[in-house]
Parts: structure tokens; sequence; C-alpha cells
């Protein structure tokens, strides 16, 4: 199939609809309204329903009720408006149904900014809202890889009756690349007869996620669990770059960063030093064995994001017993750029000779080195 | 020519579910879920119908219907049941929402749902009070009542006057049914009933967004009997919440 040049928030959307997901709900705010431009036009041509809810609390509740119903559904939405939508993203684990939500993170915290940042790290990856329960978090780096994640999104939310968020940046959501789209490669998926379509023939279904019984509330969280370690086992994606036993540092990122990183360890490989790069696709389930094996030749690593440090809290609990962690990155809206990932290479591979064996405290170092950045 | 022994005059709507509610005495939560089973059994709808819970004392609603159900977040039904109404118009959808839940924490979605036109049924219990959570203050509290969280009764001056949703809605240009109707005897709860088949009935029509509020007891909270609780009713939610249509778009019977 041909390329087309296309922007990524709307290669988004075709996408989506490319994987069956004839059903949407948003709400508009920057850096994502092309998103939902786009499908206002493409959705009444495929039979679709568009639909542009009063609130991005509204519009994560049209999605439960949408998903109960049995259809693909999907949403999109940036940083603050997915801070509205974790009451419903709760529930909906909770209740275990399958949506698709697209977040185009802006600079935060409060209103922020609306340029491209990683700062909803935490919250994409380690719950969000109230209660025990993971969304399954997908991390494209181009937008090739924002229409193949996207198809693929909704064939994970219905294996596992989960929500999965496509979590991009300004950058992935703004920048044109030339996209094909291929049909999605999907295995089998068992009918969702547990849906509210009307009693007929059968006992009634309900979706809810109320469990008085501590005991019965108890045992869905340990279905979740389950549905969690399973997706540890089968779902973890994750690219290696440049890495070989010469690394003197391997950088952790993802997304937009890990492009940066790239042309960083093109320009630290002219100067001798070569640096492997580690890019998470899936950051939950983290990857974590494949990440303990790719450090496993090198003396350090630095977990590169724009954010005040986050993913580094996952590279730490992994691999942060053996190895010096430390962050680099800059916020705010603010990407680093590659010559400042190479400076901060230089300067660690220049400071620590022999690898300590200890990790430095490595919020020091991050602090100390974004305040630099921020006077330079 | 048969007994009148041999002819059924009173039975358990084929709707609801053989079950035991949870409500307290002499509320009349059970007397409108069974009027809204009459209504689906009536229509023959029942095996096509998806109901939403709210978060409040019908929050268990679906255990005492045998259709599909969704419990809601708090407020969120009409979010709900606008997205199952639009990616699934054949279905039949109805919330069921007490006072907290609708016009306090719900108020956004109900009043959007409505002038969307979204095409499902809302059935709106007002009984002046958060029950579930034990008696405190509703947006629909009469001025004075005294609550858990007005404990001097409701000063108007400080919270505002009670919300007349059914009239807050009609204001809305887009059309719609909208009625407000009573269950503290017999007579008012023959013509709620009827009003709530009406409601389920411009929803298969397809005309409009329906909406009936239900003026509803609440002896515990109130600190009444049952029988005062009724006369309460009368005495001094209707002469704030009158009864009646307050609108409805031509109508096609089915």
């Amino acid at each position: 199939m041909a390329k087309t040049l296309m922007k990524g928030n709307e290669a988004i959307g075709e996408a989506a609809i490319r994987a069956g997901a004839l059903n949407y709900f948003c709400y508009p705010i920057t850096p994502q309204t092309e998103l939902a431009e786009y499908l206002a036009k493409r959705m009444p041509e495929v039979g679709g329903v568009f639909l542009q809810g009063e609130s991005e609390l509204a519009v994560s509740n049209m999605l439960f009720g949408a998903a109960g119903a049995g259809v693909r559904v999907f949403t999109s939405s940036s940083s603050p408006g997915i801070s509205l939508m974790q009451e419903a993203l709760s529930y909906i684990a909770g209740a275990q149904l399958p949506v698709v939500v697209v977040n185009i993170v802006r600079g935060g915290p409060g209103l922020g900014g609306i340029l491209p940042a990683q700062s909803d790290y935490f919250q994409a990856t380690k719950g969000g809202g109230h209660g025990d329960y993971r969304l399954l978090v997908l991390a494209p780096a181009s937008v090739q890889e924002a229409v193949d994640l996207t198809m693929k999104a909704f064939y994970l939310a219905d294996k596992y009756r989960n929500p999965v968020m496509i979590m991009g940046d300004g950058m992935i959501g703004q920048m044109m690349e030339p996209v094909e789209f291929n049909p999605p490669q999907e295995g089998d998926l068992p009918p969702k007869d547990w849906a509210t379509t009307g009693a007929k023939g059968r006992k009634r279904n309900q979706i809810h996620s109320l469990f008085l019984d501590p005991v019965a509330l108890e045992a869905n969280n340990r279905v979740l669990y389950a549905k969690y370690e399973e997706m540890k086992k089968h779902e973890v994606l994750f690219e290696r770059y440049n890495c070989s036993r010469h690394n003197k540092v391997l950088l952790v990122a993802y997304g937009t960063m890990a492009r940066i990183c790239k042309t960083a360890i093109a320009e630290l490989k002219r100067l001798k030093i070569s640096v492997g790069l580690f890019r998470p696709i899936t950051l939950f389930p983290f990857p974590e064995k494949e990440l303990r094996t790719a450090a496993e030749p090198v003396g350090r690593l630095v977990s590169v994001e724009m954010s005040m440090g986050q993913m580094v809290e996952d590279v730490e609990r992994v691999v942060g017993r053996e190895k010096p962690v430390s962050f680099f990155g800059r916020c705010g809206g603010i990407v680093p750029s590659p010559e400042e990932v190479v400076a901060e290479v230089k300067r660690l591979v220049a400071d620590s000779g022999p690898p300590a064996q200890k990790k430095p405290a490595r919020k020091k170092t991050g602090a100390k080195k974004t305040a630099k950045s921020r006077k330079g | 020519m048969a007994s009148t022994l041999d002819r059924t005059v009173f039975r358990k709507p084929e709707s609801l579910a053989p079950k035991i509610t949870h409500y307290c005495p002499g509320c009349t939560h059970g007397v409108i879920h069974r009027m809204v089973a009459e209504v689906l059994d009536e229509l023959g709808v029942m095996d096509r119908t998806v109901g939403v819970a709210p978060v409040g004392c019908s929050v268990l609603i679906y255990h005492y219907f045998e259709c599909d159900f969704q419990e809601a977040a708090h407020g969120r039904a009409p979010a709900f049941a606008t997205g199952i109404k639009r990616v699934r118009p054949d279905l039949v959808v109805f919330t069921y929402q007490g006072d907290g839940d609708l016009c306090s924490i719900g108020m956004s979605e109900i009043i959007h749902a409505a002038n969307r036109g979204e095409k499902f049924t809302t059935i709106f219990v007002n009984n002046a009070i958060y029950g579930m959570t034990g008696g405190q203050m509703a947006p629909t509290t009469l001025a004075n009542q005294v609550t858990s969280t007005s404990p001097f009764g409701r000063d108007t001056d400080h919270t505002g006057m009670p919300i007349r949703m059914s009239e807050l809605l009609s204001a809305l240009v887009t059309p719609a049914y909208i009625e407000r109707v009573s269950t503290h005897d017999a007579r008012h709860t023959i013509k709620a009933k009827k009003a709530v088949r009406r409601a389920f009935q411009h929803q298969l029509n397809n005309d409009c967004f329906s909406m009936v509020e239900v003026l509803s007891t609440c002896p515990t909270n109130w600190g009444l009997t049952p029988l005062e609780a009724t006369k309460w009713v009368e005495d001094n939610m209707i002469p704030y919440y009158p009864l009646g249509v307050f609108k409805e778009p031509p109508v096609e019977e089915g």
C-alpha cells in the first residue's frame, strides 16, 4: 500500500477506523484537537458515531456506556482532560471493559502548557485513578508506530477487557510523516457475551464495579492482577538501539525523547563514545527482564525524559541495585536537544571513570543538571 | 363462567426480578421500580432494554430487574445512556437517578443529554434528601427542611433555593417530554405510571429525550412514619414542585 503524508493526530484517527473502531467521543483540547476534527468528517463517511460531549468527565462515561454495549470505542485527549477521565477509567478497569484512550501529553501540572511533555508517566502507568488497577500503555515514537500501535490497542483492549492508553506527546500528535495502513493483525477474540445488548434469549447481563462484599472485591482485584501478569508475559514491547558491550552508557527513553537520543548517539559515535538506547514501547507492562539484560554490559544508565524524572523510578526499580542510574531531562514543554543529551553523557563519562559500586544520589544529580541546563 | 379465583388480577411483572429489595419501609422506590417494570412488560421491550443505575439508594437496582443493566459513576448515568444509545439506537435505554445523583453531581450530564435530545428515558426520583449516605441536604431539599448537613433547617440565604429540575430542563429549546408526578397516594401513582409509559413511548417513537420526575418519600431520613411521609409530600413538596406536563412534542400514539 502507498504511503501518505499525515499528521500524527489524524493518522491515529484513521488507524482506529481501520481497526474497526467506529465509535468516538471527544472534548476539544490542545494539542490533540486535529484528531477530533479529522473524525468529525471521517466518521460520517464510514457510518460511525462521532459525538462531542460536554466535558471529559461526560466523554469518558459515554465511552464506558458504549464499551458496555459491546462496540469498539475510543477517545482522545491531553493531560488535563485525561485527569478528568480518571474517574471513568478506574470504573472501566474495575468493570473490565475494553476502551482505547489516546493521550497526547502536554506539560503540567495544572493547566500547564500546550507543548510536548512526558510528565504523565506516573498517571498512565501506575493506575491514575482510585483503586488497584493498571492501564496497558503504548508509547509510539513515530507517526507510523502510532498507527500500528493504535490498531493493536483495540485488539489488546478486547483481549484483556482492559483500558489501553496510547501515550504520545504533542510532537507525535503534531508532526507529519509518511505512513501506511497495513491491515491489523489480530488473533482470535472471544465473543463479547458479557455486553448489555438486551437480554433476549439469555440471562440478564450486568456491568458494574460495585462489590460490597470485601471477599468479592478482593477476588475481582485478583482477577485484574492475573490479567496484568498475563500482559507482562505476552505483551512487552521494546527496542534496543546500538546496544553492545562497548557501551559506556545506556540511555533509557521512550517516544519522542527516544528519537532525540538516537540523534545524540550518532554524534557521540563521532566522538568515539559508545552509547546504547533502550526504548520501552509498552510503558505498562514495563520491559523489566529486557532492560535488565540490556543493562548487563554497561557501567551506568540514564533515564532521559521530558519530565522532572518519572520513568527513572522504574529504571531504578529494575536495575538500580546493580547499576548507577541517573536522570536527565527538561520539562514544561521544553524538549531536550541532542546537544544537551550529548553534553550530559560526556559529563557522566568524564565524571565517573570506573563505574561506582553504589548508585549516586540521582535526584541531586538530576536537579542540578536541569537547573544548569535552564541557565544555559 | 369462571370464578374470580381463576383470574389473575395482580402479579409480579416479568421485568422485575424475584428479589426482596433493600429499601426502607415506606420508601416509594419499590413502587417506582414496579411502574417501570410494568411499562417494559406492556411495551414488550424488556429483552432489548438496558437500564443505567445511579449511585444513591437505588445503586443496586440492577438486582431487581430482569433486563440488562450498567452501573454508572455518580451522576454520570446520562453520559452512560448517551454512549449506549448512540452506538446501539435499537436498544431501549433508561436511567434511574435520585436527586443528589441527577441535579447535584450529575447536573451537567443531564442538561447536556437533554439538550442534545438523546433518545433515552430518565426516571428522576426526587425525595429532597440524600438517602443512602444518611440524610444530607440535596439541591432539592426544601427551604427550612432539616437534614444532617442542614441541622437548623436549609438556610436559602446560605445555600440557595431548591432546584426545580423539570422546569429547568423545560427551558431548553430542544424538544423533550418532561412531566412531574407523585407517588404519595394511589390516584397519583396510577397517573405517575401513565407518565412513565408515555416517556418510554416517546423513546420508542424516537421523538425526543424523556424524563419523568417522581416525587418520592424518605420516611427514614425525614424522621417520619410512612403515612406522615406521604402527607409531607402532599403538604410540602407538591406546593413547591407542582405536578404536570412541562413539555411535550406533538404525540403520535404508538
